[in-house]
């Protein structure tokens, strides 16, 4: 069985996806669009989505697309209209408060009743600093990465800083909450310090999965210090293999962008179509072809011990139908995914156990 | 006739909300979020609205256990309720001292799209360094600050709102362009408090702005809600006293080259419903009971007196012991900040005590707050009616006392019995929150900030 994810962002992958025929520019601000991408995703029974984020303002042109919400926010909007697709939206760490978004991805569980995973990523762009005016840019790579893992280090305390059965409503006592069961994080690091717990309490998954992109060590030791998954960038099976024996302990998704038709041909004039209304080059392998050659691709990666793969569809509503109406079928056919959700958690869908709080029987 | 907003305010980490009674739902789960906001949207209300704390309760070092404690993350839970209501505004509490401008903006602004122009903020500063220790900026913002930085945080927000026009996704295919300007977003602020510039992400949202909400009872938080806001949250239980706030925020209006109907004037409210006047009373006292007890009214005490008293029965007199000054017992809990002079408050609360019989419970009874409404429905109606069309209010914030079914009586008895009386509206004739306050899109508040500067 492989791991099936899409990664969504704005009309797709590929620059000059907003001009494809089914595409919906105007409408990339509106719930309608992501709600329609989600239910899609869920239909071809995906094990989730991640929704791309940044603070930065994108290249100063006219023509591509610019303007992005809140990822957090959109996942949270469209969660309650899905069953059991996970939603893995992005998060900032370097400009934000650890606080405020253990408690956001710890709502977007509850939300969806236990579907939230969160994605960590670093800002090291000198232009997102500058919106927050706060600090002095550029920092150094491993700075921001070691500030990183504290930021996750938090929102995953505060995510045990009530343990699950803190809530006791004892009315002979009057006691809401046990007390003993509500931990101080006291959290001090080199970036900040937090001092805990939580005001939401313990999310439905105990610990939402936290995955992080990574392609440079720097990253890669941030996602062992840090993250359940790791998207990779391999461009071969020999690197796809190297990279997932390197961090095994890890689930280890590949991120392949894709342009899928029915006939490689098709698939190749398309391609060529967008890149001819706009250069595109790519950190993940840009696949080009059938869904049944896909499929062999990503089962040979598989083969070398990839968890599953994150596909980045170029267009967008294009090659997301692709994958839910045509890869899916041919990796069921091959025995090698899901016919039905087997869980309704996201940590269920990914073979992760419910952990307990780091917490449990500490004062007591 | 004026006519009168509702609002319906999540019940949760405050003294009042009861948890023991059998009805009592989850406080944390999204369905009883779903229920109440399905609940106001029903009964036509114009938004839902949610309370923000930061940290913890504590008392005495611990933290508070009596009260309902958790809360979901604010801008989180009214995106996904966005979902299940279509006309309801979502209005939330986010206080200026321990976010950014540009990450909140940014959140409203989404929120906004997400919800079809539904959002709104209420804007609070929050006051303590207790809450501060959950936060990078780490710190206490000092008293004399924290409405600079609010006025300011709200500022440069609204640059950032305004940062795209209206116009400015184009969208077009053949042509291939998306944008009409490339430089869409851009913006530049400095002041005592932000240094900031940049391209903000998001797309003008169909309200151009969020609605402003704004909570603060002090001479300086009027001021600023007179010169910014489109509604000014309060806490007011008598009619002599919100005929005399309302005069005095509407006062203000005309310095910001405002008027009257531009800053809605929407206190908290509670309730109790019975099917006659006399059947509510009793109730209501069954409900005050409910939110005060024995434990709740010792910790009360406690707070004022600023000393332990659990050795005290509370179902016995009043402590025989003098209240101590100096640090606060209580922490993160707004209520502290009622009683500036212990002393004076405890010997008034003893001549209560002994004027009325009071045992400990039946005094905090007595005197922490109590019901706005209390009464048959017609009774209730006829009330709120008369606070609205006497300019003691523009309309209320209700908040049940039992989560998630404690709006379901009053949406089913009492909001029909208004829109007989044409004071309520029967369907919503708008789509935004804007729409169904009756203000402007925001061209009104651009002016009037542009005259406070
Ligand atoms: C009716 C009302 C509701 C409030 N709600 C909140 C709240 O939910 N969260 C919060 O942090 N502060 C809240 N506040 C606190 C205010 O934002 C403000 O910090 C406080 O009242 C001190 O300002 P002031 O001296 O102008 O009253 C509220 C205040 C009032 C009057």
């Amino acid at each position: 069985m492989v791991h099936l994810a899409v990664a969504l962002d704005g009309a797709g992958w590929h620059p000059a996806a907003w001009r494809e025929p089914d595409a919906r520019p105007d409408e990339l601000f509106h719930p309608r669009y992501w709600g329609d991408l989600a239910t899609e995703a869920e239909r071809g029974l995906l094990d989730f989505v991640t929704i791309e984020d940044s603070f930065g303002p994108g290249p100063d042109r006219t023509d591509r697309v610019r303007g992005r919400l809140d990822a957090v926010l959109i996942a949270s909007r469209v969660a309650p209209l899905t069953r059991h697709l996970g939603f893995v939206p992005t998060a900032i760490a370097t400009h934000t408060e650890p606080f405020h978004l253990s408690k956001a991805i710890a709502t977007l569980d509850y939300v969806s009743q236990g579907r939230a995973g969160v994605r960590v990523r670093i800002a090291s762009d000198p232009a997102d600093a500058r919106h927050f005016g706060r600090r002095e840019f550029p920092v150094p790579l491993p700075d921001l990465a070691e500030e990183a893992g504290d930021w996750v280090e938090v929102v995953r305390r505060l995510w045990d800083s009530w343990e699950d059965d803190a809530e006791i409503r004892d009315a002979a006592t009057g006691r809401f909450v046990d007390r003993d069961k509500l931990h101080y994080i006291d959290f001090t690091g080199r970036f900040f310090g937090v001092k805990g717990p939580s005001i939401t309490p313990r999310p439905p998954q105990g610990q939402p999965p936290v995955a992080v992109l990574s392609h440079v060590p720097e990253i890669h030791r941030l996602a062992a210090r840090a993250a359940d998954l790791v998207f990779l960038t391999p461009h071969d099976t020999g690197q796809a293999g190297a990279l997932a024996r390197e961090l095994g302990d890890l689930l280890v998704f590949a991120d392949v962008e894709v342009v899928l038709d029915e006939t490689e041909q098709a698939a190749r004039d398309r391609r060529a179509r967008l890149d001819d209304l706009a250069e595109h080059s790519s950190d993940a392998l840009v696949f080009t072809g059938t869904p049944a050659q896909l499929a062999d691709h990503l089962l040979a990666w598989r083969d070398a011990g990839l968890s599953g793969f994150r596909l980045r569809p170029a267009a967008l509503p294009h090659d997301l139908t692709a994958i839910t109406r045509a890869l899916v079928p041919e990796l069921q056919q091959r025995g090698a995914f899901r016919r039905e959700y087997e869980s309704t958690t996201l940590r269920g869908l990914l073979g992760l156990d419910r952990p307990v709080s780091r917490y449990a029987g500490a004062t007591r | 006739m004026k006519q009168i907003h509702l609002a319906a305010h999540f019940p949760g980490v405050n003294n009042t909300t009861v948890w023991s009674d059998p009805r009592a739902g989850s406080h944390i789960e999204f369905s009883s979020f779903v229920h109440l906001a399905r609940t106001a949207e029903r009964a036509k209300f114009d938004f839902f609205f949610l309370a923000e704390g930061l940290r913890l309760r504590e008392h005495a070092g611990r933290i508070y256990d009596l009260d309902v404690v958790g809360r979901p993350d604010t801008f989180t839970v009214l995106a996904a309720l966005a979902a299940v209501t279509g006309r309801l505004g979502l209005t939330g509490t986010i206080n200026s001292t321990f976010n950014e401008p540009y990450e909140v903006a940014r959140q409203f602004a989404s929120l906004d799209h997400l919800s079809e122009g539904r959002a709104g903020w209420n804007v609070v500063t929050s006051w303590d360094a207790f809450t501060g220790e959950n936060f990078r900026r780490g710190g206490y913002l000092p008293e004399d600050q924290r409405y600079q930085r609010a006025k300011l945080f709200l500022q440069a927000a609204s640059e950032l709102f305004d940062s795209w026009d209206g116009g400015a996704v184009v969208a077009d295919k053949p042509s291939g362009t998306f944008l009409r300007d490339a430089r869409a977003g851009a913006f530049e602020h400095h002041d005592a408090q932000f240094d900031i510039a940049g391209r903000f992400t998001v797309p003008r949202s169909p309200q151009g702005r969020p609605v402003i909400l704004q909570a603060g009872d002090s001479e300086e938080g009027r001021e600023f809600a007179a010169a910014t806001a489109d509604a000014i949250f309060t806490r007011h239980g008598t009619l002599d006293a919100g005929r005399k706030f309302y005069a005095d925020v509407k006062r203000r209006l005309p310095a910001y080259g405002r008027e009257p109907h531009q800053l809605l004037v929407l206190p908290a409210a509670t309730f109790v419903l019975g099917d006659t006047d006399a059947e509510a009373e009793e109730l209501a006292g069954i409900v005050r009971y409910q939110q005060v007890s024995g434990q709740t009214a010792i910790k009360f005490l406690e707070q004022v007196w600023n000393r332990d008293l659990s050795g005290f029965d509370p179902e016995g007199p009043l402590p025989d012991v003098e209240p101590v000054t100096g640090t606060q017992l209580a922490k993160g809990r707004a209520q502290t900040r009622m009683y500036r002079d212990p002393v004076e408050t405890v010997r008034q609360w003893r001549e209560l005590a002994e004027a009325k019989n009071l045992s400990i419970r039946d005094l905090v009874v007595e005197v922490s707050g109590r019901q706005t409404f209390v009464g048959s429905p017609s009774s209730v109606a006829e009330a709120i009616n008369t606070y609205v069309q006497e300019d003691a209010s523009d309309g209320f914030i209700l908040v049940p006392h039992i989560t998630p079914g404690g709006l379901d009586e009053f949406a089913d008895k009492v909001v029909p019995l208004l829109q007989d009386r044409g004071v309520f509206r029967t369907e919503y004739s708008g789509t935004t929150l804007r729409d169904h306050l009756g203000i402007d899109r925001s061209a009104d508040v651009a002016a009037a900030e542009r005259k406070a500067r």
